[in-house]
C-alpha cells in the first residue's frame, strides 16, 4: 500500500478515540435498531460491544465499517465520518482495518495458504517468497502453519476462525474488528481465540472492537465494555464495572436472567385471546 | 397507465428489475478494463463455463443434428429434394438451433453455477469478506464470471453446430441414403458467411443476456438457503424466456 492510498487522517495518539460513535439513529424497515447510540473505542485497547441477541450489535459493525450508513448522527474513525467517505477513501480505510467474520467467511475455492494471501496478492506486488513468508508466519502465530495446503471445507469451526485471524492481520491492520468471534466453538477452541485476540492487540499494538455476547471470554480480555440494549448503550466502563453495577439490564445479562428490562416474551396479543378466539398469531399466516 | 397491473405493481416491479439490471451492466462495463488487466481470472472462468459444459453441449448437439436429419429427410423427400438435407440442416443449426439451444442448455447448466456460487459466496459472507479487505467483489468476483460466460457461449455454439452437422450426415447419409457427395457440396455451395455471422452475433447476445442475468441473480440473491434456490431458479427462467425473445428480435432484424 502506498501512502497515498491511505486517508488524509494520521493515526490518534495512545488513548484517543480512534472509533467515534455520536447519536446514531439506524432503522431496517420499521424496526428501529439504534435511537441515539454514542460508544468510542480507544486507540490500542480492547472495546468489548456486548448486548443480547438481536440488539444490533453486527449492524454497528456494518456501520463502522462502511457498509451501511446510519440515517442520523455519525460514525467517525480516525476522525473521518464514515458515510461521507467516496469508495476510494472507504477501500484506503478498509486497507487499514482487519475483521473477523461470525463464520470465518473463507473463499472456499482456495486453500488456507492462499486465503491468507489473498488480501497481500490483491495489494502489493510483492515477490513470491517474500508472499509465502508473510503468510508462513501469520498461519505459525495462530498455530495453523501445518494446515497451509487445506481447503476451508477440511477445517473445524474453530481453524476456520483462526485461519480467518491470520488473513485479517497479514496486512498489519491498525483496527481489528471481531464479529462473535466465540459462536459455536468448544471450549479449547475458546481458549485459544482468546488467547489469540489478547496476543494480537498486546504484541501488535492493535486497536481492537470485540462484539459478542459471551460475557465471561470478555471480561478477560476486554479493557473497555460498552453494553447495548433497545438500540442504545445502556451501561459502559472496564468490565469490573459492570460486574458492579446495580443496572436491571446490565444484570440481567451478565446474571442471565430470561425475564426482565429484556422481555422473556415477543410482543404479542393476549394470550387467553388468541387461544380461544380464531385469529391467526399476530403477522402469522393460515396453513394450507 | 392506471390499469390493474400497475396497481399490483407488477408492471412497476418488473420496470424496476430491469433497470437495476441495466445499472448492473453498466457497473459491470466500468469494471471491464481492470478486470482485463488479470486474463488469468478470465481464461479460469471461461474453463469454468465452457470447458465443463462441452459434454452436455456436445451429447444435445449430436442429438439434436441426428432429428434434423430425419425430419429434415422425411419432409425434403416428399419434394423429392433430400439432397437438399445439407443445406437445412447447416442453415437450421448455424442460425437458429446452434446458438438458441447452446443458450438454453448454457442456463441450465453453466449460469445455474454460477448463480449458485455466488449467491452461496453471498450467504457465507465471503463477498462480505472481500469488500472488508479492499477488494472490489465486482471487479474481482463478477466480472471475470460475466466474461467467461460472454466468450463461453459463442465457441460453445460452434462446437454444438458441428456436432450437430456431424449428427445430421450420420442419419442422413449413413443411414437415409443422400448422397454424400451432394450433403456436402450443397451445403457449401448455399451457406453463406452472413449466415455464420448471424448465429455469430446470435450466440454473442444470447451470451451477454445469459451471463448477466445469471451474475445479477447470484450477486443480488437473499443470503438464505431459500434465496439462493430461488435466485437459480429465476436464472433458468428469465435466460430461457430472455433468449427466445431476443431470438425473435434478432431473427426479424436479420431478415
Amino acid at each position: 500500500m502506498t501512502d497515498s492510498d491511505r486517508p488524509t487522517v494520521s493515526s490518534a495518539p495512545a488513548g484517543d478515540a480512534v472509533v467515534e460513535v455520536r447519536g446514531v439513529h439506524y432503522s431496517v424497515g420499521r424496526r428501529e435498531v439504534f435511537a441515539g447510540l454514542d460508544l468510542v473505542a480507544r486507540r490500542g485497547r480492547v472495546t468489548a460491544i456486548m448486548g443480547p441477541s438481536g440488539t444490533g450489535k453486527t449492524t454497528l459493525l456494518r456501520l463502522i465499517t462502511g457498509q451501511a450508513a446510519p440515517t442520523e448522527g455519525e460514525v467517525r474513525v480516525w476522525g473521518e465520518r464514515v458515510a461521507s467517505l467516496g469508495r476510494r477513501e472507504l477501500f484506503a480505510l478498509r486497507r487499514r482495518t482487519g475483521m473477523l467474520f461470525q463464520n470465518g467467511a473463507l473463499l472456499t475455492d482456495l486453500d488456507v495458504f492462499e486465503n491468507v494471501a489473498f488480501p497481500v496478492r490483491e495489494h502489493t506486488d510483492l515477490p513470491e517468497p517474500l508472499v509465502r513468508e508473510l503468510v508462513l508466519t501469520k498461519l505459525h502465530a495462530v498455530g495453523l502453519r501445518g494446515a497451509a495446503r487445506m481447503m476451508p471445507a477440511e477445517l473445524s469451526g474453530g481453524m476456520a476462525r483462526r485461519v480467518a485471524l491470520a488473513r485479517a492481520v497479514v496486512m498489519d491492520p491498525e483496527i481489528l474488528i471481531y464479529d462473535e468471534p466465540f459462536v459455536g466453538l468448544d471450549p479449547i477452541s475458546m481458549g485459544v481465540i482468546v488467547r489469540l485476540i489478547r496476543q494480537m492487540n498486546r504484541v501488535l499494538g492493535i486497536t481492537s472492537i470485540v462484539v459478542s455476547h459471551d460475557v465471561h471470554e470478555l471480561a478477560a480480555i476486554a479493557d473497555d465494555s460498552f453494553l447495548l440494549s433497545q438500540g442504545r448503550c445502556v451501561a459502559s466502563g472496564s468490565p469490573e464495572d459492570l460486574r458492579r453495577s446495580d443496572s436491571e439490564v446490565v444484570r440481567q445479562f451478565l446474571d442471565g436472567v430470561a425475564d426482565g428490562p429484556v422481555p422473556f416474551h415477543y410482543p404479542a396479543p393476549d394470550y387467553r385471546d388468541e387461544l380461544l378466539g380464531s385469529r391467526t398469531p399476530a403477522g402469522g399466516r393460515r396453513s394450507a | 397507465m392506471t390499469g390493474p397491473l400497475v396497481r399490483d405493481g407488477l408492471v412497476t416491479g418488473a420496470l424496476r428489475r430491469v433497470g437495476a439490471v441495466v445499472v448492473f451492466l453498466a457497473a459491470i462495463l466500468a469494471q471491464l478494463l481492470p478486470a482485463l488487466a488479470r486474463p488469468r481470472l478470465i481464461v479460469h472462468q471461461i474453463y469454468n463455463a465452457g470447458a465443463r459444459s462441452l459434454i452436455i453441449i456436445m451429447l444435445c448437439g449430436l442429438f439434436v443434428g441426428m432429428v434434423l436429419g430425419l425430419q429434415g429427410f422425411d419432409l425434403l423427400q416428399r419434394f423429392g429434394s433430400e439432397d437438399a438435407l445439407g443445406v437445412a440442416a447447416a442453415l437450421g443449426l448455424l442460425k437458429e438451433l446452434g446458438p438458441v439451444v447452446t443458450a438454453l442448455l448454457f442456463a441450465g447448466r453453466a449460469g445455474t453455477a454460477l448463480t449458485s456460487e455466488i449467491g452461496l459466496m453471498r450467504t457465507t459472507d465471503q463477498l462480505a469478506a472481500m469488500q472488508m479487505m479492499a477488494v472490489d467483489p465486482l471487479q474481482r468476483v463478477v466480472v471475470p464470471r460475466f466474461l467467461g460466460g460472454v466468450i463461453a457461449m459463442p465457441l460453445l455454439a460452434a462446437i454444438f453446430s458441428m456436432i450437430g452437422l456431424f449428427g445430421a450426415q450420420l442419419v442422413g447419409v449413413q443411414m437415409m441414403g443422400v448422397d454424400g457427395g451432394a450433403f456436402w457440396s450443397q451445403m457449401q455451395g448455399a451457406v453463406r458467411l452472413d449466415d455464420v455471422q448471424e448465429g455469430f452475433i446470435k450466440s454473442l447476445v444470447f451470451g451477454i443476456a445469459c451471463s448477466l442475468i445469471a451474475v445479477y441473480e447470484g450477486y443480488h440473491t437473499e443470503p438464505t438457503a431459500a434465496g439462493v434456490g430461488l435466485a437459480t431458479t429465476r436464472t433458468v427462467v428469465a435466460s430461457s424466456v430472455l433468449t427466445l425473445l431476443l431470438d425473435y428480435i434478432l431473427t426479424a432484424a436479420f431478415l
